[in-house]
Protein backbone atom coordinates (compact mmCIF):
# COMPACT_ATOMS: atom_id res chain seq x y z
CA UNK A 1 0.00 0.00 0.00
CA UNK A 2 1.07 3.05 -1.21
CA UNK A 3 1.21 6.43 0.84
CA UNK A 4 -1.21 7.86 -1.61
CA UNK A 5 -3.97 4.99 -0.82
CA UNK A 6 -6.02 5.38 1.72
CA UNK A 7 -6.20 2.50 4.39
CA UNK A 8 -9.65 1.09 4.70
CA UNK A 9 -9.68 0.38 8.46
CA UNK A 10 -7.78 3.97 9.31
CA UNK A 11 -10.99 5.36 6.87
CA UNK A 12 -13.41 3.74 8.86
CA UNK A 13 -11.86 4.75 12.19
CA UNK A 14 -11.37 7.92 11.30
CA UNK A 15 -15.12 8.44 9.89
CA UNK A 16 -16.22 7.31 13.82
CA UNK A 17 -13.94 9.46 15.52
CA UNK A 18 -14.03 12.43 13.72
CA UNK A 19 -18.05 11.77 13.77
CA UNK A 20 -17.85 11.31 17.53
CA UNK A 21 -15.70 14.25 18.15
CA UNK A 22 -17.53 16.76 15.88
CA UNK A 23 -20.97 15.43 17.11
CA UNK A 24 -19.53 16.61 20.98
CA UNK A 25 -17.74 19.76 20.07
CA UNK A 26 -20.81 20.98 18.14
CA UNK A 27 -23.08 19.96 20.44
CA UNK A 28 -21.76 20.49 23.86
CA UNK A 29 -18.24 22.70 22.61
CA UNK A 30 -18.22 25.73 20.89
CA UNK A 31 -21.70 26.37 20.98
CA UNK A 32 -21.30 26.90 24.70
CA UNK A 33 -18.09 28.89 24.11
CA UNK A 34 -19.27 31.36 21.57
CA UNK A 35 -22.97 31.66 23.44
CA UNK A 36 -20.70 32.70 26.55
CA UNK A 37 -18.50 35.40 24.46
CA UNK A 38 -21.69 36.60 23.21
CA UNK A 39 -23.49 36.88 26.31
CA UNK A 40 -20.13 38.15 27.79
CA UNK A 41 -20.56 40.66 24.97
CA UNK A 42 -24.18 41.81 25.36
CA UNK A 43 -23.47 42.00 29.49
CA UNK A 44 -20.52 44.55 29.01
CA UNK A 45 -22.57 46.51 26.76
CA UNK A 46 -25.66 46.74 29.40
CA UNK A 47 -22.98 47.27 31.86
CA UNK A 48 -21.55 50.29 29.88
CA UNK A 49 -25.47 51.54 29.84
CA UNK A 50 -26.39 50.86 32.75
CA UNK A 51 -22.94 52.68 33.94
CA UNK A 52 -23.82 55.96 32.14
CA UNK A 53 -27.10 56.22 33.25
CA UNK A 54 -26.26 55.81 36.80
CA UNK A 55 -23.76 58.75 35.76
CA UNK A 56 -26.30 60.63 34.72
CA UNK A 57 -28.32 59.85 37.52
CA UNK A 58 -25.64 60.85 39.90
CA UNK A 59 -25.20 64.17 38.00
CA UNK A 60 -29.24 64.76 38.49
CA UNK A 61 -28.95 63.34 41.95
CA UNK A 62 -26.16 66.50 42.31
CA UNK A 63 -28.67 68.95 40.42
CA UNK A 64 -31.27 67.68 42.57
CA UNK A 65 -29.41 68.05 46.18
CA UNK A 66 -28.10 71.30 45.28
CA UNK A 67 -31.94 72.24 44.77
CA UNK A 68 -33.53 70.99 47.65
CA UNK A 69 -30.11 72.74 49.80
CA UNK A 70 -31.55 76.15 47.64
CA UNK A 71 -34.71 75.20 48.37
CA UNK A 72 -34.23 74.60 52.34
CA UNK A 73 -31.70 77.65 52.77
CA UNK A 74 -34.73 79.84 51.45
CA UNK A 75 -37.04 78.01 53.71
CA UNK A 76 -34.88 78.31 56.68
CA UNK A 77 -34.63 82.21 55.41
CA UNK A 78 -38.46 82.89 55.29
CA UNK A 79 -38.93 80.97 58.49
CA UNK A 80 -36.63 83.11 60.53
CA UNK A 81 -37.25 86.24 58.79
CA UNK A 82 -41.15 85.37 59.80
CA UNK A 83 -40.25 84.70 63.38
CA UNK A 84 -38.72 88.25 63.66
CA UNK A 85 -41.66 89.54 62.27
CA UNK A 86 -43.86 87.86 65.27
CA UNK A 87 -41.57 88.21 67.74
CA UNK A 88 -41.33 92.04 66.89
CA UNK A 89 -45.38 91.96 66.74
CA UNK A 90 -45.35 90.00 70.02
CA UNK A 91 -43.17 92.57 71.60
CA UNK A 92 -44.78 95.78 70.35
CA UNK A 93 -48.33 93.78 71.51
CA UNK A 94 -46.95 93.34 74.93
CA UNK A 95 -45.95 96.95 75.12
CA UNK A 96 -48.95 98.43 73.87
CA UNK A 97 -50.99 95.97 76.35
CA UNK A 98 -48.64 96.78 79.12
CA UNK A 99 -48.56 100.82 78.05
CA UNK A 100 -52.54 100.70 77.88
CA UNK A 101 -52.84 98.59 81.12
CA UNK A 102 -50.47 101.34 83.03
CA UNK A 103 -52.73 104.30 81.75
CA UNK A 104 -55.45 102.60 83.24
CA UNK A 105 -54.13 101.94 86.15
CA UNK A 106 -52.42 105.46 86.10
CA UNK A 107 -56.15 106.81 85.45
CA UNK A 108 -57.68 105.09 87.93
CA UNK A 109 -55.27 106.06 90.80
CA UNK A 110 -55.88 109.54 89.69
CA UNK A 111 -59.82 109.14 89.99
CA UNK A 112 -59.51 107.45 93.63
CA UNK A 113 -56.94 110.67 94.51
CA UNK A 114 -59.20 112.95 93.00
CA UNK A 115 -62.23 111.14 94.95
CA UNK A 116 -60.22 110.55 97.95
CA UNK A 117 -59.10 114.92 97.51
CA UNK A 118 -62.26 115.91 97.46
CA UNK A 119 -63.95 114.03 100.74
CA UNK A 120 -60.48 114.98 102.49
CA UNK A 121 -61.07 119.13 100.96
CA UNK A 122 -65.26 118.69 102.16
CA UNK A 123 -64.20 117.25 105.05
CA UNK A 124 -61.72 120.19 105.88
CA UNK A 125 -64.25 122.45 105.21
CA UNK A 126 -66.72 121.20 107.56
CA UNK A 127 -64.35 121.03 110.16
CA UNK A 128 -63.30 124.69 109.38
CA UNK A 129 -67.04 125.98 109.14
CA UNK A 130 -67.40 124.50 112.48
CA UNK A 131 -64.33 126.17 113.93
CA UNK A 132 -65.07 129.05 112.14
CA UNK A 133 -68.70 128.57 113.92
CA UNK A 134 -67.10 128.07 116.88
CA UNK A 135 -64.09 130.73 116.93
CA UNK A 136 -67.35 133.34 115.58
CA UNK A 137 -69.53 132.45 118.94
CA UNK A 138 -66.50 133.36 120.87
CA UNK A 139 -65.59 136.45 118.74
CA UNK A 140 -69.26 137.27 119.04
CA UNK A 141 -70.15 136.64 122.57
CA UNK A 142 -66.52 138.52 123.70
CA UNK A 143 -67.90 141.18 120.93
CA UNK A 144 -71.63 141.95 121.77
CA UNK A 145 -71.07 142.19 125.31
CA UNK A 146 -71.86 145.99 125.30
CA UNK A 147 -74.61 147.32 123.87
CA UNK A 148 -73.45 149.74 121.13
CA UNK A 149 -71.39 147.27 119.70
CA UNK A 150 -73.99 144.76 119.13
CA UNK A 151 -76.20 147.72 117.81
CA UNK A 152 -73.43 148.72 115.87
CA UNK A 153 -73.31 145.31 114.32
CA UNK A 154 -77.13 144.47 113.85
CA UNK A 155 -76.89 148.01 111.75
CA UNK A 156 -73.97 147.04 109.92
CA UNK A 157 -75.42 143.60 109.07
CA UNK A 158 -78.60 145.22 107.63
CA UNK A 159 -76.53 147.41 105.13
CA UNK A 160 -74.85 144.54 103.83
CA UNK A 161 -78.26 142.64 104.05
CA UNK A 162 -79.55 145.41 102.40
CA UNK A 163 -77.06 145.81 99.55
CA UNK A 164 -77.04 142.40 98.73
CA UNK A 165 -80.60 142.29 98.11
CA UNK A 166 -80.61 145.18 96.14
CA UNK A 167 -78.08 143.87 93.77
CA UNK B 1 8.47 12.36 15.78
CA UNK B 2 9.55 8.61 17.14
CA UNK B 3 13.36 10.37 17.21
CA UNK B 4 14.31 8.44 19.94
CA UNK B 5 12.99 5.16 18.21
CA UNK B 6 15.24 6.26 15.52
CA UNK B 7 18.58 7.05 16.83
CA UNK B 8 17.62 3.14 19.13
CA UNK B 9 17.24 1.63 15.49
CA UNK B 10 19.98 3.50 14.09
CA UNK B 11 22.18 2.34 16.81
CA UNK B 12 21.76 -0.97 16.73
CA UNK B 13 21.99 -1.55 13.12
CA UNK B 14 25.39 -0.10 13.82
CA UNK B 15 25.90 2.00 10.57
CA UNK B 16 24.19 -0.18 7.43
CA UNK B 17 20.95 1.57 8.10
CA UNK B 18 18.35 1.59 5.55
CA UNK B 19 17.38 5.60 5.85
CA UNK B 20 14.25 4.74 3.47
CA UNK B 21 12.87 2.12 5.66
CA UNK B 22 13.08 4.35 8.86
CA UNK B 23 11.19 6.83 7.21
CA UNK B 24 8.88 5.13 5.65
CA UNK B 25 8.38 3.30 8.52
CA UNK B 26 7.21 5.62 10.66
CA UNK B 27 5.59 7.70 7.66
CA UNK B 28 3.59 4.89 7.56
CA UNK B 29 0.94 3.01 9.72
CA UNK B 30 1.89 -0.39 11.76
CA UNK B 31 -0.03 -3.17 13.70
CA UNK B 32 2.67 -2.26 17.10
CA UNK B 33 3.18 0.90 18.41
CA UNK B 34 7.20 1.33 18.36
CA UNK B 35 8.71 3.00 21.29
CA UNK B 36 12.53 1.79 21.32
CA UNK B 37 15.02 -0.66 21.15
CA UNK B 38 17.74 -1.35 24.03
CA UNK B 39 20.09 -3.69 22.99
CA UNK B 40 17.97 -6.25 21.16
CA UNK B 41 14.53 -5.63 23.15
CA UNK B 42 12.19 -3.97 21.53
CA UNK B 43 9.79 -1.65 23.47
CA UNK B 44 6.44 -1.63 21.87
CA UNK B 45 3.00 -1.52 22.69
CA UNK B 46 0.72 -4.36 21.33
CA UNK B 47 -2.15 -3.15 19.78
CA UNK B 48 -5.61 -5.29 18.48
CA UNK B 49 -6.09 -6.70 15.40
CA UNK B 50 -8.93 -6.68 14.21
CA UNK B 51 -9.85 -8.60 10.88
CA UNK B 52 -12.80 -9.68 9.15
CA UNK B 53 -11.03 -12.74 6.99
CA UNK B 54 -12.85 -15.51 4.93
CA UNK B 55 -12.86 -17.50 8.14
CA UNK B 56 -14.56 -15.08 10.20
CA UNK B 57 -14.06 -12.41 12.64
CA UNK B 58 -10.07 -12.34 14.73
CA UNK B 59 -9.79 -10.35 17.28
CA UNK B 60 -6.17 -10.62 19.03
CA UNK B 61 -3.21 -8.91 19.80
CA UNK B 62 -0.60 -7.77 17.62
CA UNK B 63 2.16 -9.77 19.46
CA UNK B 64 1.59 -12.69 17.86
CA UNK B 65 1.86 -12.05 14.64
CA UNK B 66 5.38 -10.89 16.13
CA UNK B 67 6.28 -15.26 15.29
CA UNK B 68 4.49 -15.88 12.53
CA UNK B 69 1.06 -16.45 10.65
CA UNK B 70 -1.90 -16.66 12.88
CA UNK B 71 -4.62 -18.12 12.80
CA UNK B 72 -3.64 -18.02 8.85
CA UNK B 73 -3.30 -14.51 8.91
CA UNK B 74 0.25 -12.79 8.82
CA UNK B 75 1.92 -9.55 7.57
CA UNK B 76 2.99 -9.18 4.25
CA UNK B 77 6.31 -8.75 3.04
CA UNK B 78 7.14 -6.97 -0.34
CA UNK B 79 3.97 -6.93 -2.53
CA UNK B 80 0.93 -4.84 -3.29
CA UNK B 81 0.09 -5.27 0.42
CA UNK B 82 3.70 -4.65 2.13
CA UNK B 83 3.03 -4.21 5.49
CA UNK B 84 -0.51 -5.17 5.72
CA UNK B 85 -2.23 -8.07 7.78
CA UNK B 86 -3.07 -10.59 4.33
CA UNK B 87 -4.18 -14.32 4.00
CA UNK B 88 -4.12 -16.36 1.10
CA UNK B 89 -7.07 -17.56 -0.78
CA UNK B 90 -7.99 -20.90 -2.20
CA UNK B 91 -5.97 -19.80 -5.28
CA UNK B 92 -3.07 -19.29 -2.94
CA UNK B 93 -2.61 -15.50 -3.35
CA UNK B 94 -2.22 -13.04 -0.98
CA UNK B 95 -5.60 -10.89 -0.31
CA UNK B 96 -6.51 -8.19 2.15
CA UNK B 97 -9.47 -8.97 4.12
CA UNK B 98 -11.29 -6.75 6.17
CA UNK B 99 -9.09 -4.85 8.08
CA UNK B 100 -10.23 -2.49 11.33
CA UNK B 101 -7.17 -2.77 12.99
CA UNK B 102 -6.94 -0.19 16.22
CA UNK B 103 -3.35 0.72 14.32
CA UNK B 104 -1.08 2.72 15.69
CA UNK B 105 -2.47 5.50 13.90
CA UNK B 106 -5.76 4.82 14.69
CA UNK B 107 -4.49 4.40 18.21
CA UNK B 108 -2.70 8.08 17.82
CA UNK B 109 -6.01 9.49 16.13
CA UNK B 110 -7.88 8.41 19.49
CA UNK B 111 -5.39 10.15 21.91
CA UNK B 112 -5.44 13.19 19.79
CA UNK B 113 -9.14 13.40 19.99
CA UNK B 114 -9.01 12.50 23.40
CA UNK B 115 -7.10 15.48 24.15
CA UNK B 116 -8.91 17.91 21.93
CA UNK B 117 -11.99 16.91 23.91
CA UNK B 118 -9.82 17.25 27.23
CA UNK B 119 -9.00 20.62 26.57
CA UNK B 120 -12.45 22.22 24.89
CA UNK B 121 -14.50 20.43 27.33
CA UNK B 122 -12.01 21.55 30.54
CA UNK B 123 -12.86 25.09 28.81
CA UNK B 124 -16.70 24.82 28.20
CA UNK B 125 -16.27 23.36 32.45
CA UNK B 126 -15.01 26.40 33.12
CA UNK B 127 -17.31 28.56 31.29
CA UNK B 128 -20.38 26.49 33.41
CA UNK B 129 -18.52 27.12 36.86
CA UNK B 130 -18.00 30.84 36.26
CA UNK B 131 -20.70 33.61 35.90
CA UNK B 132 -20.72 36.57 33.24
CA UNK B 133 -19.47 39.00 36.04
CA UNK B 134 -16.15 37.31 36.09
CA UNK B 135 -15.36 38.44 33.27
CA UNK B 136 -13.37 36.77 30.36
CA UNK B 137 -11.36 33.38 31.32
CA UNK B 138 -7.04 34.01 31.48
CA UNK B 139 -4.27 31.59 31.25
CA UNK B 140 -5.38 28.30 29.08
CA UNK B 141 -8.93 29.10 28.84
CA UNK B 142 -7.99 32.49 27.41
CA UNK B 143 -5.88 31.01 24.92
CA UNK B 144 -8.21 28.54 23.53
CA UNK B 145 -11.23 31.66 23.86
CA UNK B 146 -8.85 33.76 21.84
CA UNK B 147 -8.10 30.98 19.27
CA UNK B 148 -11.48 29.97 18.61
CA UNK B 149 -12.67 33.83 18.44
CA UNK B 150 -10.40 34.54 15.66
CA UNK B 151 -11.30 31.65 14.08
CA UNK B 152 -14.76 32.35 13.92
CA UNK B 153 -14.65 36.45 13.51
CA UNK B 154 -11.99 36.14 10.30
CA UNK B 155 -11.98 33.32 8.62
CA UNK B 156 -15.35 31.56 9.52
CA UNK B 157 -17.07 35.32 9.49
CA UNK B 158 -15.11 36.69 7.38
CA UNK B 159 -15.39 34.10 4.10
CA UNK B 160 -18.80 32.40 4.54
CA UNK B 161 -20.62 35.60 4.87
CA UNK B 162 -24.74 35.42 5.96
CA UNK B 163 -24.95 31.74 7.22
CA UNK B 164 -21.77 31.44 8.46
CA UNK B 165 -23.57 30.10 12.07
CA UNK B 166 -24.58 26.86 10.02
CA UNK B 167 -21.06 26.16 9.45
CA UNK B 168 -18.93 27.22 12.84
CA UNK B 169 -19.01 23.61 14.59
CA UNK B 170 -17.73 22.38 11.43
CA UNK B 171 -14.68 24.40 10.66
CA UNK B 172 -13.81 25.11 14.26
CA UNK B 173 -14.05 21.14 15.31
CA UNK B 174 -11.81 20.81 12.19
CA UNK B 175 -9.46 23.25 12.94
CA UNK B 176 -8.75 22.10 16.15
CA UNK B 177 -9.15 18.54 15.43
CA UNK B 178 -6.09 19.20 12.51
CA UNK B 179 -4.52 21.30 14.91
CA UNK B 180 -4.23 19.00 17.76
CA UNK B 181 -3.19 16.30 15.66
CA UNK B 182 -0.66 18.25 14.00
CA UNK B 183 0.76 19.39 17.22
CA UNK B 184 0.72 15.50 18.99
CA UNK B 185 2.59 14.14 15.64
CA UNK B 186 5.47 16.54 16.59
CA UNK B 187 6.33 14.99 20.26
CA UNK B 188 8.49 12.53 19.36
CA UNK B 189 7.79 9.66 22.26
CA UNK B 190 4.51 7.89 22.84
CA UNK B 191 1.36 8.88 22.75
CA UNK B 192 2.58 11.54 20.44
CA UNK B 193 4.88 11.02 17.41
CA UNK B 194 1.85 9.01 15.22
CA UNK B 195 1.56 10.94 11.87
CA UNK B 196 -1.97 10.98 11.91
CA UNK B 197 -2.68 14.16 9.64
CA UNK B 198 -0.13 13.00 7.48
CA UNK B 199 -2.00 10.35 6.65
CA UNK B 200 -4.18 10.57 3.07
CA UNK B 201 -6.87 8.41 4.79
CA UNK B 202 -7.38 11.16 7.66
CA UNK B 203 -7.46 14.50 5.44
CA UNK B 204 -9.68 11.79 2.60
CA UNK B 205 -12.20 12.28 5.18
CA UNK B 206 -11.72 16.06 5.99
CA UNK B 207 -11.97 16.89 2.62
CA UNK B 208 -15.04 15.06 1.64
CA UNK B 209 -16.77 16.50 4.83
CA UNK B 210 -15.67 19.81 3.51
CA UNK B 211 -17.17 18.89 -0.12
CA UNK B 212 -20.15 17.50 1.28
CA UNK B 213 -20.88 20.90 3.47
CA UNK B 214 -20.09 23.06 0.23
CA UNK B 215 -21.85 21.10 -2.47
CA UNK B 216 -25.45 19.92 -0.41
CA UNK B 217 -26.19 23.39 0.65
CA UNK B 218 -24.90 25.13 -2.53
CA UNK B 219 -27.36 27.66 -3.65
CA UNK B 220 -29.25 27.78 -6.94
CA UNK B 221 -26.47 30.94 -8.41
CA UNK B 222 -23.68 27.81 -7.27
CA UNK B 223 -24.92 25.75 -9.21
CA UNK B 224 -26.07 28.27 -12.31
CA UNK B 225 -22.21 29.08 -11.90
CA UNK B 226 -20.96 25.89 -12.33
CA UNK B 227 -23.07 24.61 -15.58
CA UNK B 228 -23.87 27.81 -17.11
CA UNK B 229 -21.18 30.42 -16.32
CA UNK B 230 -21.19 33.95 -17.07
CA UNK B 231 -18.78 33.37 -20.43
CA UNK B 232 -19.08 33.80 -24.27
CA UNK B 233 -21.86 31.51 -25.39
CA UNK B 234 -19.40 29.63 -27.69
CA UNK B 235 -17.52 28.81 -24.60
CA UNK B 236 -20.32 26.81 -23.04
CA UNK B 237 -22.92 26.05 -25.97
CA UNK B 238 -21.77 23.07 -28.64
CA UNK B 239 -18.91 21.64 -26.00
CA UNK B 240 -19.68 22.89 -22.64
CA UNK B 241 -15.92 23.95 -22.26
CA UNK B 242 -16.37 25.92 -19.47
CA UNK B 243 -18.75 24.05 -17.45
CA UNK B 244 -16.81 21.41 -17.85
CA UNK B 245 -14.03 22.97 -15.98
CA UNK B 246 -16.04 24.56 -13.32
CA UNK B 247 -17.75 20.32 -12.96
CA UNK B 248 -13.95 19.37 -12.46
CA UNK B 249 -13.48 22.26 -10.10
CA UNK B 250 -15.88 20.99 -7.58
CA UNK B 251 -13.66 18.00 -7.00
CA UNK B 252 -10.11 19.58 -7.35
CA UNK B 253 -10.84 21.66 -4.67
CA UNK B 254 -11.47 19.51 -1.83
CA UNK B 255 -9.22 17.09 -3.47
CA UNK B 256 -6.53 20.09 -3.00
CA UNK B 257 -6.88 20.36 0.46
CA UNK B 258 -6.44 16.76 0.70
CA UNK B 259 -3.66 16.55 -0.82
CA UNK B 260 -2.24 19.63 0.61
CA UNK B 261 -2.29 18.80 4.52
CA UNK B 262 -1.23 14.98 3.67
CA UNK B 263 1.69 16.34 1.87
CA UNK B 264 2.84 19.03 4.30
CA UNK B 265 2.89 16.96 7.52
CA UNK B 266 3.79 13.56 5.69
CA UNK B 267 6.65 16.09 4.09
CA UNK B 268 7.60 17.63 7.55
CA UNK B 269 7.79 14.05 9.07
CA UNK B 270 9.96 12.90 6.50
CA UNK B 271 12.20 16.14 6.77
CA UNK B 272 12.82 15.97 10.66
CA UNK B 273 13.07 12.15 10.48
CA UNK B 274 16.04 12.42 7.06
CA UNK B 275 17.88 15.21 9.25
CA UNK B 276 18.16 12.71 11.98
CA UNK B 277 19.35 9.61 10.18
CA UNK B 278 22.18 12.19 9.19
CA UNK B 279 23.75 11.08 12.26
CA UNK B 280 23.90 7.32 11.84
CA UNK B 281 24.73 7.23 7.88
CA UNK B 282 27.90 9.23 8.27
CA UNK B 283 29.00 6.96 11.12
CA UNK B 284 30.75 5.29 9.03
CA UNK B 285 33.00 8.07 7.68
CA UNK B 286 34.91 8.63 10.76
CA UNK B 287 34.48 10.33 14.25
CA UNK B 288 35.39 14.33 13.42
CA UNK B 289 32.70 14.35 10.50
CA UNK B 290 30.17 12.03 12.32
CA UNK B 291 30.46 14.89 15.39
CA UNK B 292 30.76 17.76 13.18
CA UNK B 293 27.53 16.26 10.85
CA UNK B 294 25.66 15.49 14.36
CA UNK B 295 26.00 19.46 15.39
CA UNK B 296 24.85 20.29 12.23
CA UNK B 297 21.81 17.65 12.36
CA UNK B 298 20.39 18.50 15.97
CA UNK B 299 20.78 22.67 14.50
CA UNK B 300 18.78 21.44 11.27
CA UNK B 301 16.61 19.42 13.96
CA UNK B 302 15.91 22.35 16.14
CA UNK B 303 15.01 24.45 13.19
CA UNK B 304 12.88 22.22 11.41
CA UNK B 305 10.68 20.89 14.18
CA UNK B 306 10.36 24.99 15.56
CA UNK B 307 9.57 25.14 11.53
CA UNK B 308 7.19 22.44 11.67
CA UNK B 309 5.13 23.96 14.99
CA UNK B 310 4.64 27.05 12.65
CA UNK B 311 3.12 24.76 10.15
CA UNK B 312 0.85 23.11 12.26
CA UNK B 313 -0.73 26.00 12.86
CA UNK B 314 -0.77 27.51 9.17
CA UNK B 315 -2.06 23.93 7.78
CA UNK B 316 -5.13 23.61 10.05
CA UNK B 317 -5.76 27.15 9.85
CA UNK B 318 -5.34 27.02 5.87
CA UNK B 319 -7.41 24.08 5.88
CA UNK B 320 -9.77 25.85 7.91
CA UNK B 321 -9.99 28.81 5.89
CA UNK B 322 -10.13 27.07 2.25
CA UNK B 323 -12.80 25.06 3.68
CA UNK B 324 -14.44 28.25 4.72
CA UNK B 325 -13.97 29.98 1.10
CA UNK B 326 -15.68 26.99 -0.79
CA UNK B 327 -18.08 27.08 1.40
CA UNK B 328 -18.79 30.54 1.14
CA UNK B 329 -18.51 29.95 -2.87
CA UNK B 330 -21.09 27.90 -2.65
CA UNK B 331 -23.65 30.55 -0.71
CA UNK B 332 -23.60 33.01 -3.79
CA UNK B 333 -26.37 34.73 -4.03
CA UNK B 334 -27.97 35.82 -7.73
CA UNK B 335 -26.25 39.12 -9.36
CA UNK B 336 -29.78 40.88 -9.29
CA UNK B 337 -28.25 44.32 -10.38
CA UNK B 338 -26.78 43.71 -13.25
Amino acid sequence: MGLLTPDPGLLFWMVVTFGVVFFILAKYGFPVILKTVEDRKAYIDNSLKAAREANEQLANVKVEGEKILAQAREEQHRILSEAAVTRDRIIKDAQEKAFAEGNRLMEEMKKQIETEKESAIRDIRRQVAVLSVGIAEKIMRNRLADEKEQTALIDRLLDEMIETSKK
Amino acid sequence: MAVPAALTKAQAAEGDIDVNELVFGHIGDAYQWHIVKFGDTEVSIPLPVIVKSSTGWHVFSSARLEEGPYEGLYVAKGGAYDGKIVERNAAGEEVRPLDISITKNVLGLFINSAVLLVIMMSCVRWYKKHPLEDGAPKGGVGMIEATVLSIYNDVIKGCIGENYRRYAPYLLTAFFFVLVNNLMGLIPIFPGGANVTGNIAITLVLALCTFVLTNVYGTKAYWKEIFWPDVPTWLKAPIPMMPLIEFFGIFTKPFALMIRLFANIMAGHAAVLSLVAIIFITVKSGPVINGSMTVVSVAFDIFMNALEVLVAFIQAYVFTMLSAVFIGLSQVKEHAEK
